[in-house]
């Protein structure tokens, strides 16, 4: 078993509640940090190596210290708890399960950050984990771990939790912000970013639920003590939201360096393949990473075992790697249709974007409808080409990283998977046939 | 003040901190990126259309390190010793070229039967970059027109979202009520519940619109703008903040429509009221200060096509037009 640090207690019966909270070391960091300076905890996370859960596996340590403190306004932090990617699904385990890991890393880290007034941000979808986070915060204030002068340090806190209205845009940070301050979700034109003009114009640093609910470890512990966990620049333990053709789906939380194979196969994680089926390709980052085949997961290109942390996830670039993204971890055995599944993709892409900058408001329409052709038996071989192209146009020319979500899946399952296209355009009423799968064996490296 | 140095496809400049790559660009003069969405005069415009990316090949003397994508010059500003590329990046001609695929894809090419035929930024735009066969086999998107009170119709298929009317309204007139409703390519421009904009300053939208998603209701289908001849006038105007200086467009003697005066980049120089606009159409009500050159980028303005099969054309250039033999002499551009 490895080492667990954000799903240690979360079966306990009654963690939800405060004082059981208490009695297992809960709010300790809280105590640790306010006897210490903000920029001493700023420290400690640095050492950490914790890099940020939220996608983008930026060093969370760094993040905070980019914030504007010389300006004097007053500084937020935000919890991005939007969690709407597609296979992702481990924010909200973790939330509903044991909403005060959650409120304790908000506590320690605000006051890192110098926030006197954060904000917990939760997708619109999730009301009954408002209503939880709610409860717990409720009880930190009724217990002095929020409100004015914390535990009698002088510190001051207040702490809202608000949710959106349905729109996986809002996870972006900018639209993020603009949601909370109750405007139409657009991601902001960058720069400026958040750490200089966030909420309200003020300094802010938006992180993800999973990189603050870690921040109570590292303070009690020392950021030396996380980063001897995990492996290389991936320290620490990540959880990964596994699902699709396997025999334990669920959330797992996992040192980082598990082997990709141990993690399919063990008993102790997704327990194998369903139904004694193969692994045909595997999505493990989120919707948006680019999709791999059996071999390129299992193995990098020089043989070795493909590991579960950033550094070697992307192994190989986008040629023959992928990303550990968000953690979410989407497995298909031998008889998913990577065509069908990456319409699927694309179709929620579409119906995403939030429609400011051309690209991504045109292009990603235009993606699923030529991928919809292949579905209904009508695509020709230059189709491939073409949403392959127009994919390639979206990339890299739109205001947000919705566009480059929307075009990387369709590269990789082109570039990895084109026989199965080509399949679709050749054997349409073979192809087109409910529960017809291709099993053309011809999934070699590109 | 300080000034920064920055290079834009081999002519260098200096320009004030703060200043965007698209503006000093505009002092240059030439191979200016184009704009659909951004507008000097509006706040937080810019940045959405896409069309004016370029390639910083060099950050800043300090550092020198290019820029991993294309950047939009409209909202990047300047730093000293950046070297930037526009037309000289066949990148970025391409990812431009793409950019105005897109714009193009859902919108209905109405022009024939269109009243910002002939002044329209798209129109411009498709010419310089577009192709001549489109690789989009669906159907387009359409929307209902909809009667933004007694003086604009939104014709919001012909729309491409810049946002400028939103910034107008939200900056020039008094009320908020104008925005945008839905998201992605369902999004449309809105008036609050379908409100008329009763607002002595609305019909300024239809200046700053960039197609002909938003029409002068009393212009509707009168006239070719080609037709017309624009004239500067003014009057004593007593609305408040109206600057009274407006273009005449003249169809033999009658005055068929009135405007803001626009610069060379197609803005509105000074923002007029509803009466200036909409209730003024007899000579007597003005001043007449004499012909008005028309922007002779507009294609159909000059009745000059030219036509190159199945690849992008050439970068626009100003003088391509200008140089033509039509244009020399300026009383053509008003006849
Ligand atoms: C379209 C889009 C959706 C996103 N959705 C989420 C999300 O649901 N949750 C999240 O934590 N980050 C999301 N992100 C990433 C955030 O913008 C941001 O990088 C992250 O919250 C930073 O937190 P971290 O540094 O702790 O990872 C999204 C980004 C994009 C472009
Ligand atoms: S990339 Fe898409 S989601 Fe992001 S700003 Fe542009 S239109 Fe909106
Ligand atoms: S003018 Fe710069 S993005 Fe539209």
């Amino acid at each position: 078993m490895g080492i667990k640090i954000l799903t240690k207690d979360i079966d306990v019966p009654g963690i939800q509640n405060f004082q059981v909270y208490r009695s297992y070391g809960g709010y300790n960091s809280v105590e640790k940090a306010l006897r210490m300076t903000p920029d001493e905890v700023v420290e400690e996370v640095k050492k950490s190596g914790l890099r940020g859960r939220g996608g983008a596996g930026f060093p969370t340590g760094m993040k905070w210290s980019f914030i504007d403190k010389k300006s004097g306004k007053p500084r937020h932090l935000v919890c991005n708890a939007d969690e709407s990617e597609p296979g992702t699904f481990k924010d909200r385990y973790l939330m509903s399960k044991n909403p005060h890991i959650l409120i304790e890393g908000m506590i320690t880290s605000s006051f890192a950050l110098g926030a006197n007034l954060s904000y917990i941000y939760v997708r619109g979808e999730l009301m009954y984990v408002v209503n939880i986070l709610q409860r717990a915060i409720d009880e930190a204030y009724a217990n002095g771990f929020l409100g004015k002068n914390i535990l009698g340090s002088g510190y001051d806190l207040e702490l809202h939790v608000t949710c959106g209205a349905g729109a996986y845009i809002c996870g972006e940070e900018t639209a993020l912000i603009e949601s909370l301050e109750g405007k139409r979700g657009n991601p902001r034109i960058k720069p400026p970013f958040p750490a200089i003009s966030g909420v309200w114009s003020n300094p802010t640093v938006v992180n993800n639920v999973e990189s603050i609910a870690a921040v109570p470890y590292i303070v009690n512990n020392g950021g030396e003590e996380y980063a001897k966990i995990g492996i290389g620049k991936s320290t620490g333990t990540k959880l990964i939201s596994a699902s699709g053709h396997i025999n334990k789906p669920g959330v797992y939380e996992i040192e980082m360096g598990v082997t990709v194979e141990e993690f399919i196969y063990s008993e102790e994680y997704c327990g194998g393949i369903w139904k004694g089926r193969k692994l045909k390709a595997v999505v493990a980052g989120g919707s948006s990473v680019p999709i791999l085949p059996a071999n390129l997961i299992l193995k990098l290109a020089n043989g070795e075992p493909r590991l579960m942390s950033y550094e070697s996830l992307s192994d190989g670039g986008f040629a023959t790697g992928t990303m550990l993204g968000s953690g979410g971890f989407i497995v298909f055995d031998e008889t998913a249709s990577i065509v069908h599944n990456l319409w699927n993709f694309e179709r929620f892409y579409h119906h995403e974007s939030c429609g400011q900058c051309s690209p991504c408001r045109e292009g990603t329409g235009w993606v699923e409808k030529i991928l919809h052709k292949f579905l209904d038996g009508h695509a020709t071989m230059e189709d491939i080409d073409l949403v392959a192209d127009v994919a390639k146009k979206i990339e890299g020319n739109t205001i947000c990283p919705l566009g480059d979500a929307a075009a990387w899946p369709v590269a990789s399952a082109i570039k990895h998977f084109r026989p199965e296209f080509e399949w679709y355009v050749t054997n349409p009423e073979e192809a087109c046939k409910p529960g017809a799968y291709y099993t053309g064996d011809k999934l070699v490296l590109a | 003040m300080d000034l920064l140095k920055v290079t834009i496809d081999g002519i260098e400049i200096e320009v004030p901190a703060g200043t965007t790559i698209l503006e000093a660009a505009r002092k240059i003069g030439k191979n200016v990126p184009p704009a659909m969405c951004y507008y000097s005069k509006l706040e937080g415009s810019g940045g959405k259309c896409r069309t004016c990316i370029v390639k910083v090949s060099q950050g800043s003397t300090k550092d020198p390190r290019p820029m991993p994508k294309p950047v939009a010059s409209c909202r990047t500003q300047v730093m000293d010793g950046m070297v930037v590329l526009n037309e000289t990046s066949p990148e970025i001609m391409e990812a431009r070229a793409s950019v105005v695929e897109f714009l193009l894809i859902n919108h209905p090419l109405d022009c024939p039967i269109c009243d910002q035929a002939g002044e329209c930024h798209l129109q411009d735009l498709g010419y310089a970059h577009g192709k001549q066969k489109t690789r989009y086999e669906f159907k387009r998107r359409t929307f209902d027109k909809i009667d933004i009170g007694p003086y604009v119709q939104l014709h919001m298929t012909r729309c491409i979202l810049c946002y400028r009317c939103v910034f107008t309204c939200d900056q020039i007139t008094n009320d908020r009520v104008h925005g945008v409703l839905n998201r992605g390519d369902s999004a449309e421009i809105s008036t609050y519940i379908e409100k008329s904009i009763e607002n002595d300053f609305s019909g300024n939208v239809i200046d700053v619109c960039p197609v002909g998603a938003l029409t002068d209701k009393t212009f509707r289908f009168k006239n070719r703008v080609w037709f017309t001849k624009p004239v500067n006038a003014h009057r004593n105007c007593t609305t408040d903040k109206c600057s009274g200086k407006v273009q005449l467009w003249y169809k033999g003697n009658e005055v068929i429509r009135v405007t803001a005066r626009k610069d060379q980049w197609g803005e509105v120089e000074e923002f007029i009221c509803n009466t200036c606009r909409f209730e003024k159409k007899e000579t007597t009500d003005w001043v007449i200060e004499g012909p008005a050159k028309v922007d002779n980028k507009s294609v159909i303005g000059q009745n000059h096509y030219e036509l190159s099969y199945d690849k992008p054309v050439v970068p626009p250039k100003i003088s391509l037009f200008a140089d033509h033999p039509s244009f020399k002499d300026d009383s053509k551009f008003i006849n």
